[in-house]
């Protein structure tokens, strides 16, 4: 397994021509890198999100191109109600009370209240597989969850136990707001000024889907307003962000880096699933997880 | 505010006490208040409270049980998740200004799908269960008595006799039994030992059922793999102490019932307590104190 690296633009000219190619972490694959391997045939994304894939180029290129959704939901939903919960309790400025400044010198029954979780409001912005996961670890700790979603799903309603509602509305009653929409044009700035404006002052941000869903710039004059009452991160545009942004020097703020599917068994099953993506495209077969199916002349 | 030369008499006055837990209410503090009445514990645990001075000298302890049930195992969830995805040292990593990359090999413990052992199913070992059903964890756990069926069934739970048998199969071990004398340092080595190497512990009970210094060496030398803590012996820890230099350890400094409508309720049963003996009335939320 290798070490992804921040400073790639050059290796496109490292490299011979490919004729498949496996991307993990989030390198962009560019028009311009696909374009120096004439016989490319799979692009195989370990990941659910392939918006780093310039999947334009590999329409017209007849490319193939696989991601590996589904078997992340359920860790990917996991690291989402780690985040929620530790915004919630406080753990990172507990971390600095008692770890970092040493603070803790006598049992002090005012410090660090927190927001309880259970009985909460959550509103979940984007309900898809990971949405769907998420819901139902929510209301196992009795919390009532909304979604906004583009295509209503009453089937899971009823299974989950869970509300539609619309963005708006969202925003304005949840104690806590989880976005896991995938990125797109429609979706990038999805939460901005106006969005952070009509949430609760008391409410907490969880941003699992990626950076450029949320405006930073946005999202640090709110918290720093008093607009909201903490956020946590674990994508962020770019990826890692500046240490100097802002952003992180806030004490109401959680930054991850990009952990959302990071065990050991997840990235695995990741692995496997996107090995046999490459080899069916490879091959020209039906990838069994397709963004794009094969379509190259022979 | 009492002024500095003010306090002769007041000791005789001092018919009830409204304490946290800490600073302990010692043999010494009760029989200094010839007029003490009632301690009001604005806690659920009362190991601090000496029981027996307190029966001897005919003063009663009230306590705050149920209403900081649901607080604390979001608690005890927050310092498990925590600690299994490493959400404190991943905090760190992306603040630090020297990360120029994030390593995409770096990474936390599975949750989902694993098992969830807890040592101590009272009222909130029940409301840690019953979380982990969203997760789809197995849920074992270990208590002197065994529960009903139907309580076992509701939280799909099954018991483990043993504690080695029980610290042998799970993969998070969550500790919520009470301070008595059995159960002193009950997770020392040999307990920690027996837990898997990739496991995760969760104490939100109080410091003195662990050894710190074996969770330390198990922490340290991989024997488990990261443990979350609420609560220490002592509270605070020293600022030297070994276990707060250790990354694979999350620590809150006993805020497990921190929210403010909790801790809203918690005072008022306190208050409600102190009331009811010095009306007279019933208290509610009583301790029962050693028979003399």
């Amino acid at each position: 397994m290798w070490h992804t690296s921040a400073i790639l633009p050059p290796i496109a000219e490292k490299i011979p021509p490919l004729d498949g190619l496996m991307t993990y972490g989030h390198e962009p694959v560019s028009p311009e890198m696909i374009a120096t391997s004439p016989n490319l045939k799979a692009i195989s994304v370990v990941g659910v999100g392939y918006d780093h894939v310039h999947v334009e180029t590999c329409r017209e290129r007849g490319i193939a191109v696989g991601h590996t959704p589904g078997i992340l939901s359920d860790t990917t939903a996991d690291m989402t109600m780690a985040l929620l919960l530790a915004t919630a309790r406080n753990i990172v400025p507990a971390y600095n009370h008692v770890q970092v400044s040493k603070q803790w010198k006598y049992y002090d029954p005012n410090i660090l209240w927190g927001t309880d979780v259970h009985h909460a409001t959550l509103g979940i912005v984007g309900m898809g597989r990971i949405g769907h996961a998420v819901a139902k670890r929510a209301r196992a700790f009795d919390m009532r969850v909304l979604y906004y979603k583009r295509e209503r799903r009453p089937d899971w309603e009823e299974e989950l136990g869970v509300e539609y509602v619309t963005f708006e509305n969202l925003l304005e009653v949840s104690d806590f707001v989880t976005l896991h929409v995938p990125l797109t044009e429609e979706t990038t700035h999805l939460i901005g000024e106006a969005e952070l404006a009509l949430m609760k002052k008391t409410a907490i941000l969880v941003n699992i889907a990626r950076g450029p869903v949320v405006d930073h710039y946005a999202l640090y004059d709110a918290l720093k307003q008093g607009q909201i009452a903490g956020a946590a991160v674990d994508v962020t545009e770019p990826e890692p962000i500046n240490t100097d942004h802002p952003l992180l020097s806030l004490d109401n703020v959680i930054v991850a880096p990009h952990l959302g599917s990071a065990t050991v068994q997840t990235r695995m099953k990741m692995a496997t699933m996107a090995m046999e993506n490459l080899l069916a495209g490879l091959k020209g077969e039906q990838l069994p997880y397709g963004v794009l199916q094969p379509n190259f002349p022979r | 505010m009492v002024q500095p030369g003010e306090e002769a008499g007041l000791k005789e006055k001092i018919v009830a006490i409204f304490v946290w837990i800490a600073p302990a209410v010692t043999r010494e503090l009760i029989t200094s208040l010839p007029n003490l009445r009632v301690v009001g514990n604005c806690a659920v645990g009362y190991d601090h409270v000496d029981l027996a001075a307190c029966a001897e000298r005919g003063v009663r302890v009230g306590y705050t049980p149920n209403v900081l049930n649901k607080t604390t195992a979001d608690m005890a969830w927050a310092l498990l998740l925590a600690s299994g995805r490493k959400v404190v040292e991943g905090d760190s990593i992306s603040k630090n200004p020297s990360t120029s990359t994030f390593d995409s090999n770096w990474m936390g413990q599975q949750v989902s799908g694993t098992t969830l052992g807890i040592v101590g199913m009272g009222r909130i070992g029940y409301e840690i269960a019953k979380r982990a059903v969203g997760f789809e964890m197995k849920v074992l756990y270990h208590n002197r008595h065994r529960k009903s069926a139907e309580e076992e069934e509701r939280v799909g739970a099954t018991y483990v006799p043993t504690l080695a048998g029980l610290l042998g199969e799970s993969d998070y071990v969550v500790l919520a039994a009470p301070a008595t004398g059995d159960t002193h340092h009950m997770m020392s080595r040999e307990q920690f030992a027996a837990m898997k190497p990739t496991g995760v512990f969760v104490n939100i009970s109080r410091g003195t059922l662990v050894d710190q210094d074996a969770l330390a060496e198990a922490l340290r030398g991989g024997v488990i793999s990261a443990a979350g803590l609420d609560v220490t012996d002592p509270e605070p820890l020293p600022r030297d102490h070994t276990l707060l230099s250790l990354p694979n350890l999350t620590l809150t400094p006993h805020t497990g019932s921190a929210t403010l409508p909790t801790r809203q309720a918690m005072v008022q049963m306190t208050v409600d307590n102190i009331k009811a003996v010095l009306q007279g009335q019933p208290m509610v939320n009583e301790v029962a104190l050693p028979s003399l």
